[in-house]
C-alpha cells in the first residue's frame, strides 16, 4: 500500500513538491478571492508562471551545483 | 470540431507520440535482441491495463459535479503539465541533456544481450516491454482520463491516443530503427504549454473564476504561458554562454 502511494506520489507531484504545494495554494487563494466577489481571473496566470520560473531557477541551481 | 475539442484531440495526440516513440524504442531494443513473440505479449498486456485504466475511470469522474471536477482536474492538469514543461525548458535551455533515443537503444538492447535467454516464454522480453508501454502510457492514461471527462468527451481524447500511437508504429516499422529525429522536445514544450493552459483555465473556473471572454481566454493564456516559457529557455541559454565564458 506504501509503495503504492508513494509510486503515485511520484508520479502526480514529480521531483518538485513545491510546485504542487504552490498550485494547490494558488487555487485555494482564487477560491477565497471568487467568495469574497473579488476579481481574480488573474491571479492564476501570473501565479502559474511565478511557480514555473521558482521551479526551473531551482533546478538550474541543482545543476549547476552538480 | 470545437477549438476546445481539437486543442483536446492535439494535447492528446501529442503527448501519446512522445511516450510512444519513447516506448517504441525500448520495445523495438528488447524485440529485436531477444524474443517478439514474448515482447509483443508484454505491450498487448500493458495495452489492457491501460484500457481498463482509461474504460473505468474516464466515466467515472463525469460523475462528479462540474465545479469540483475542474478543480481538481484543473490543479492536477497543472501539476502535470509544470513538470513537463519544466523539463522541456530545461533541456532546452541546455540544462539538461536531450533524449536520446539511440542511445536508450543501445543501452537497452545491450541489457537485454546480458540477460540468458530461455526457452518457451522468454520473462525478460515480456516483463520490460510490459514495464514501458505501462510506465509510458500511464501518462498518456492520465492525459487522456483528465481531458477527456472535463470536456466530456473521453472517446475523442482515446481516439487521438490511438491515432498518435498509430502515426509512431507506421513510422518505426518504415524506418525500422529508433525515431531519433522526431523532436521530442519541441513537442514535450508544446504539450506542457497546452496542459498548463487547460490547467489554468479549468482549476480558475472550479474554484469559481469567470473567464473575461470566456473560452476565448484560452489561446491568449496559452500565448502568454509560451512566451514566458521560451523567455526562460532564453534566459537559461544567456546564463549558460556566461557561466563558459567565465570558465575560459
Amino acid at each position: 500500500m506504501r509503495s503504492i502511494a508513494l509510486g503515485l506520489w511520484e508520479f502526480v507531484v514529480g521531483d518538485d513538491w513545491r510546485v504542487a504545494i504552490g498550485i494547490a495554494a494558488m487555487l485555494g487563494a482564487t477560491a477565497l478571492a471568487t467568495a469574497a466577489d473579488l476579481p481574480a481571473w488573474w491571479l492564476s496566470p501570473l501565479a502559474t508562471l511565478l511557480i514555473l520560473q521558482r521551479a526551473v531557477r531551482r533546478a538550474q541551481r541543482r545543476a549547476d551545483a552538480s | 470540431m470545437s477549438g476546445p475539442e481539437l486543442s483536446l484531440a492535439i494535447s492528446v495526440f501529442l503527448a501519446s507520440a512522445v511516450e510512444a516513440v519513447e516506448a517504441f524504442t525500448i520495445v523495438l531494443a528488447v524485440g529485436s535482441t531477444r524474443k517478439w513473440s514474448s515482447t509483443l505479449a508484454g505491450v498487448a498486456a500493458a495495452t489492457v491495463v491501460l484500457c481498463v485504466l482509461i474504460a473505468a475511470l474516464g466515466p467515472a469522474l463525469t460523475v462528479l459535479p462540474i465545479e469540483v471536477l475542474r478543480l481538481v482536474v484543473g490543479g492536477l492538469l497543472l501539476v502535470f503539465g509544470l513538470q513537463w514543461l519544466r523539463k522541456a525548458i530545461l533541456r532546452a535551455g541546455d540544462v539538461k541533456a536531450l533524449h536520446d533515443e539511440e542511445a536508450t537503444f543501445a543501452e537497452e538492447a545491450e541489457a537485454a544481450r546480458r540477460a540468458g535467454l530461455a526457452d518457451g516464454v522468454d520473462s525478460y522480453s515480456f516483463a520490460i516491454a510490459f514495464k514501458a508501454v505501462l510506465l509510458e502510457g500511464l501518462e498518456v492514461a492520465f492525459i487522456v482520463i483528465t481531458f477527456g471527462a472535463n470536456q466530456n468527451d473521453v472517446p475523442l481524447a482515446a481516439l487521438a491516443a490511438v491515432l498518435a500511437v498509430l502515426a509512431v508504429l507506421v513510422a518505426g516499422m518504415i524506418v525500422r530503427a529508433p525515431l531519433a529525429r522526431v523532436p521530442e522536445n519541441a513537442m514535450k514544450f508544446a504539450v506542457g504549454v497546452l496542459l498548463s493552459t487547460f490547467g489554468v483555465f479549468w482549476g480558475a473556473e472550479g474554484a469559481g473564476v469567470e473567464w473575461p471572454g470566456g473560452e476565448a481566454a484560452l489561446p491568449v493564456l496559452a500565448a502568454l504561458i509560451a512566451a514566458a516559457s521560451w523567455l526562460m529557455v532564453l534566459d537559461l541559454r544567456g546564463a549558460g554562454l556566461r557561466l563558459r565564458r567565465e570558465a575560459r
